[in-house]
This record gives structure tokens, C-alpha cells and sequence, in this order.
């Protein structure tokens, strides 16, 4: 790749990115734009750094991530489960899954009224919540990708003398795993969003915390610190995600690099 | 190197009524043309990996077989060629056990008991998220495993893959699939081998190296192969025995005696294909009557 190219491609894409920062720093400090309603770029820097320092983002970043997890944990394994025995066995599919199917319209958010009633506003609330975001995508996909696994390769399986637990490991998981992985992704995204919601109706600790605490303040730099930070987990998860698939689904020709024989 | 048992007189092992029997002799008797020459033979007389009786089956209210008898002999090579629906591929499936008949029996016989059987697909369907190696092991013992690799990769290497044995199957080419496909049936040195049209969606070049491919290789494993085919030529290429379905019976039984391998330029190569092509394409004008 030529100079040239490496510009166009690298550094093409950043160029609106830093104007939008440069306008911004440029009407903030010539007053044209109140730091009540933005703060300076550079100021956003600096209290992300003191945060850092303080040791104070962190331990916010730790709760938050610790409630993100346990949701995904408990919800993503709940759906996973759910979603493999309604796929595997007929008699739990038509037992269950219509109803799923039915409380999976309800949008989670909607009952955030509901939760507060059943679990205060404590810990075992934005579990609840962050819990129920995640475990429809995943049930959804996980079920979708056992029923949608090619009935060619069971029916190759069996005639192969594959059955029972073989037939699973070999053929039925692996072929409905795509799926699944893109149900982790899905939950992944609803994970951070019911987070979000969850900390700032009410917390005493986490990166929602901090933001509805400074917002008490005016510390919009605190404030946009926070977004960014919800912003930077996101993205984490989501390159966690995708390097996950890159080694589950290196079989996969969307994953391989070169051409083919 | 074929004896061709067509017969539909021996004695009913289960199930079979007088009437279809009755119906069935008329048949034969009214269709003793020279594709039938070895018809009369009786059924003591082969050693036949195969028996079909009366077989019937039927999805919903379409008939695909109804009182279909076959006799394959073991080590043959038969090529079923037929229109697309007129069964061939269903009777494929039963004798791979894929299906059950409504009626008649299908009797195998196997060396010691069962009848070893493996089938291979229009599609090669290899799992694509096994190596391919792995996919040749599919199915065998995982214990011993050092045993079930070595076998696995001993076939690979008859198939010429050896070197594609750590890809992934989607970095194959539609031929080396089918070769792996090939070997995984084979690594289970298989009695009988079942080939759905394996050939059907690749290029013509591809296709007769594949042809030579199978035939070695079914010399040197001396397996039962039966071969369905919509491919007149690769029927004539391949099989011992070349067998015309239509609308779920047998139309034309015929013999190929050329001389393996066979060279495609010769008039008698020709001169047979023809014979079968006519009778494919415009059925029992050219023919003698069937009933």
C-alpha cells in the first residue's frame, strides 16, 4: 500500500471527527457555547483524568462492569438453557416457547415501574432488569439456530451412526453456534442499554451514579465523562464479541482469510 | 463381471399377495425382451447383497414405487437412471434405511449379519465446522484414536487430499469435497456404497476424473455400489448393469459388459449409451411395451 492510500484510508475517516472536536473547543472557549450545556473537549479530558487519578472511575467502572456481567450471566445463561431445551425437545417447545414468544414484546423498559415495586431500588433490581434485556435475544437466536440447523447434516449424521450426545456435540451445536454468537451480540447491546437506564433511576455506586451526581452539580464534563465511558464499555464488549466469533467461527467462510482453493 | 438377476418369481419372504405376484409374472411375461435375458434366472443362484420384494412406497396419496423387485449382486456396480420423480432417488434412500417402505421387504446380506451400508449425497454434506480430516473420522471409534486418524488419513490419501487434510471444508472446491465425502464413506470400508447423483453439480471435467476415481476405487475396496443418476453416459460408464426406472417400476434392465476402464469413443460405448438415451427420452415407443 502506497503512502498515499495509507492516507486516504487511516486518516480520511478522522478528519470530520476532529473538526467537529476543533469547532467545539473553538465556540466553548470564545464563550459562544456555555459549558452548562458542554463543557470543553479539553476539560472532558481532564476530568476523565482527575477521575483516574482519584481512583474514583475505576471503582465505578468496576460496579458497573460487575452489574453488566452478572445480568449477562444470569439472562445469557437462562436464554441459552431455554432457548436449547425448546429447540432440542418438542414437548418443551410448544409448552414453553409460545409464551416467550408472547413476553418477549413487552419492551423491558416498560417494566421499570413493575420492578421498582417487586425490588426497590436496590442491587437485585438493575439485575432484574439488565437479566430480562438480555435473555430474549438470546433465547431467541439460540432457539432460531437449532431449528434452523441443516437437516441435511442430522440426517448425514445419523446414517453416520451419530446419535444421541455425539449427534449434539458434533452436529446440532456447532451448527446452531453462528446464531447463538449473534444473540450474545444482540444481548450484549441491550445489556449496556438496560444498565444505563437501571443507574440512573437510582444507585449508589456505578458510572450511572456518577453521572446523576454531577449532574446535581452542573459538572457537565463529569456528566459527558460518563457517556463516553458507557460509550468505551460498549465497544469493548463488542470487540470482545466479535473476536470470540473470529475463534468459534474461524470454519465459517465469512471468517477466513485468502481465497478459495 | 455381472450376473443380472432380475426376478420377481422366487417365493414371497413376507407379506407378499398372491395378486401383486400374479400381476408381476404377467409383467415379466409380457416384457421378455433382450434387456430381460437373465430374468429367468433363478434366485438361489446369486450372491446378492440386496433383495428387494414388492417394494412399494408412497407419499401421501403418490405412488413412487409400488411393486418393485431388484436383486443386486454383491461386488456389482448398478447404475439406476431414471427421470427426476420417477423414484430412483426414494429407492436410494430406502435401501440407506433414510426411509421405510409401505409394502414388500427389502432383505440385506451382509458378510457377517448386517449389511454394511454408507451413503453419499447430491450435496457432499461435510460438516463445515470440521477439518477435513475430521470429517473423514466422522463417525469412526474415538477410541482408539490414534487407529481411527491413521485410517482416516490413509483413505484421504487414496482420495489425493492428503495435503487438504487440516482445511476447512469451505476451502475446498466442489470436486474435493465430494472426494472427501467419498473417503468418509469409504473409511468405514463400507458392503454396500449408496451414491445419490454425487456427481450432479459438477463440471464435466471434474466429473470424469471423479468417474475414474470411483471405479478404482471400487475395484480395489470391492464393495456394492449402486449409483443414481439423471446422466445416461455416467451410467454407462460406471456400471455393470444399467437400470431404467419410470413412474416407480423397472423399465429396462440392461447389461454392460464393456471391458473397465472404459474408453467413451468406442462404437459399443456409443452404440449402448444411444440404446438407453432412446429409451429414457421416449419411453416405451421405442421400447417393448411394459404394461
Amino acid at each position: 500500500m502506497s503512502f498515499k492510500q495509507v492516507l486516504k484510508q487511516r486518516l480520511a475517516p478522522c478528519l470530520l471527527p476532529l473538526f467537529i472536536l476543533l469547532v467545539w473547543e473553538l465556540s466553548t472557549r470564545s464563550g459562544r457555547l456555555s459549558s452548562h450545556v458542554l463543557p470543553e473537549p479539553l476539560a472532558v479530558v481532564r476530568a476523565a483524568w482527575q477521575l483516574i487519578q482519584s481512583g474514583e472511575m475505576w471503582a465505578d467502572v468496576k460496579v458497573s462492569g460487575a452489574r453488566a456481567l452478572a445480568g449477562l450471566v444470569v439472562g445469557g445463561g437462562l436464554g441459552l438453557v431455554l432457548g436449547l431445551a425448546t429447540g432440542l425437545f418438542k414437548p418443551l417447545e410448544i409448552a414453553l416457547d409460545s409464551t416467550i414468544q408472547m413476553i418477549r414484546n413487552i419492551p423491558v423498559l416498560a417494566t421499570i415501574p413493575l420492578v421498582i415495586l417487586w425490588f426497590g431500588i436496590d442491587e437485585s433490581a438493575k439485575l432484574f432488569l439488565v437479566a430480562l434485556g438480555v435473555f430474549f435475544p438470546m433465547y431467541i437466536n439460540t432457539y432460531h439456530g437449532i431449528r434452523e440447523v441443516d437437516r441435511g447434516l442430522i440426517e448425514m449424521a445419523r446414517s453416520y451412526g451419530l446419535s444421541g450426545w455425539a449427534l449434539y456435540r458434533d452436529v446440532i451445536l456447532p451448527g446452531a453456534l453462528p446464531s447463538i454468537l449473534v444473540g450474545l451480540r444482540f444481548g450484549l447491546g441491550l445489556m449496556w442499554v438496560t444498565l444505563i437506564v437501571a443507574e440512573t433511576i437510582s444507585a449508589q455506586s456505578g458510572i450511572g451514579y456518577m453521572t446523576m451526581n454531577a449532574r446535581e452539580f452542573l459538572q457537565t464534563d463529569i456528566v459527558l465523562v460518563g457517556i463516553l465511558l458507557y460509550a468505551l464499555l460498549g465497544k469493548v464488549a463488542d470487540v470482545l464479541a466479535k473476536s470470540l466469533e473470529h475463534v468459534l467461527l474461524r470454519w465459517h467462510p465469512a471468517y477466513q482469510q485468502g481465497a478459495k482453493a | 463381471m455381472s450376473v443380472i438377476a432380475w426376478s420377481s418369481s422366487f417365493s414371497p419372504i413376507a407379506g407378499l399377495d398372491l395378486e401383486s405376484e400374479l400381476r408381476q409374472q404377467l409383467d415379466c411375461a409380457a416384457d421378455t425382451g433382450t434387456e430381460r435375458r437373465l430374468g429367468l434366472a433363478p434366485p438361489g443362484d446369486v450372491d446378492a447383497a440386496l433383495r428387494l420384494n414388492g417394494i412399494g412406497k408412497r407419499y401421501g396419496t403418490r405412488e413412487v414405487l409400488s411393486d418393485f423387485n431388484m436383486q443386486i449382486e454383491r461386488g456389482s456396480f448398478v447404475a439406476i437412471v431414471g427421470r427426476s420423480g420417477c423414484g430412483k432417488s426414494t429407492l436410494l434412500r430406502l435401501l440407506a434405511g433414510l426411509e421405510r417402505a409401505d409394502a414388500g421387504t427389502l432383505q440385506t446380506v451382509g458378510r457377517d449379519g448386517d449389511l454394511h451400508t454408507r451413503i453419499m449425497f447430491q450435496d457432499a454434506r461435510l460438516l463445515p465446522w470440521k477439518s477435513v480430516l475430521q470429517n473423514v473420522m466422522l463417525g469412526l471409534p474415538r477410541r482408539p484414536a490414534a487407529q481411527s486418524l491413521a485410517r482416516a488419513r490413509a483413505v484421504l490419501d487414496e482420495v489425493g487430499l492428503s495435503e487438504r487434510a487440516n482445511d476447512w471444508p469451505a476451502q475446498l472446491s466442489g470436486g474435493q469435497r465430494q472426494r472427501v465425502a467419498l473417503a468418509r464413506a469409504l473409511v468405514h470400508q463400507p458392503e454396500l456404497l449408496l451414491l445419490d447423483e454425487p456427481l450432479g453439480a459438477l463440471d464435466a471435467l471434474t466429473r470424469i476424473e471423479m468417474h475414474a476415481l470411483i471405479e478404482r476405487l471400487w475395484r480395489e475396496h470391492g464393495f456394492t455400489a449402486v449409483l443414481v443418476t439423471h446422466d445416461v453416459h455416467e451410467a454407462v460408464a460406471l456400471g455393470d448393469r444399467v437400470v431404467l426406472i419410470e413412474a416407480g417400476r423397472i423399465a429396462l434392465d440392461q447389461a454392460v459388459t464393456l471391458a473397465r476402464p472404459r474408453t467413451r469413443d468406442t462404437a459399443a460405448f456409443a452404440a449402448l449409451e444411444g440404446r438407453v438415451l432412446q429409451r429414457v427420452l421416449h419411453g416405451e415407443a421405442s421400447g417393448q411395451g411394459t404394461n
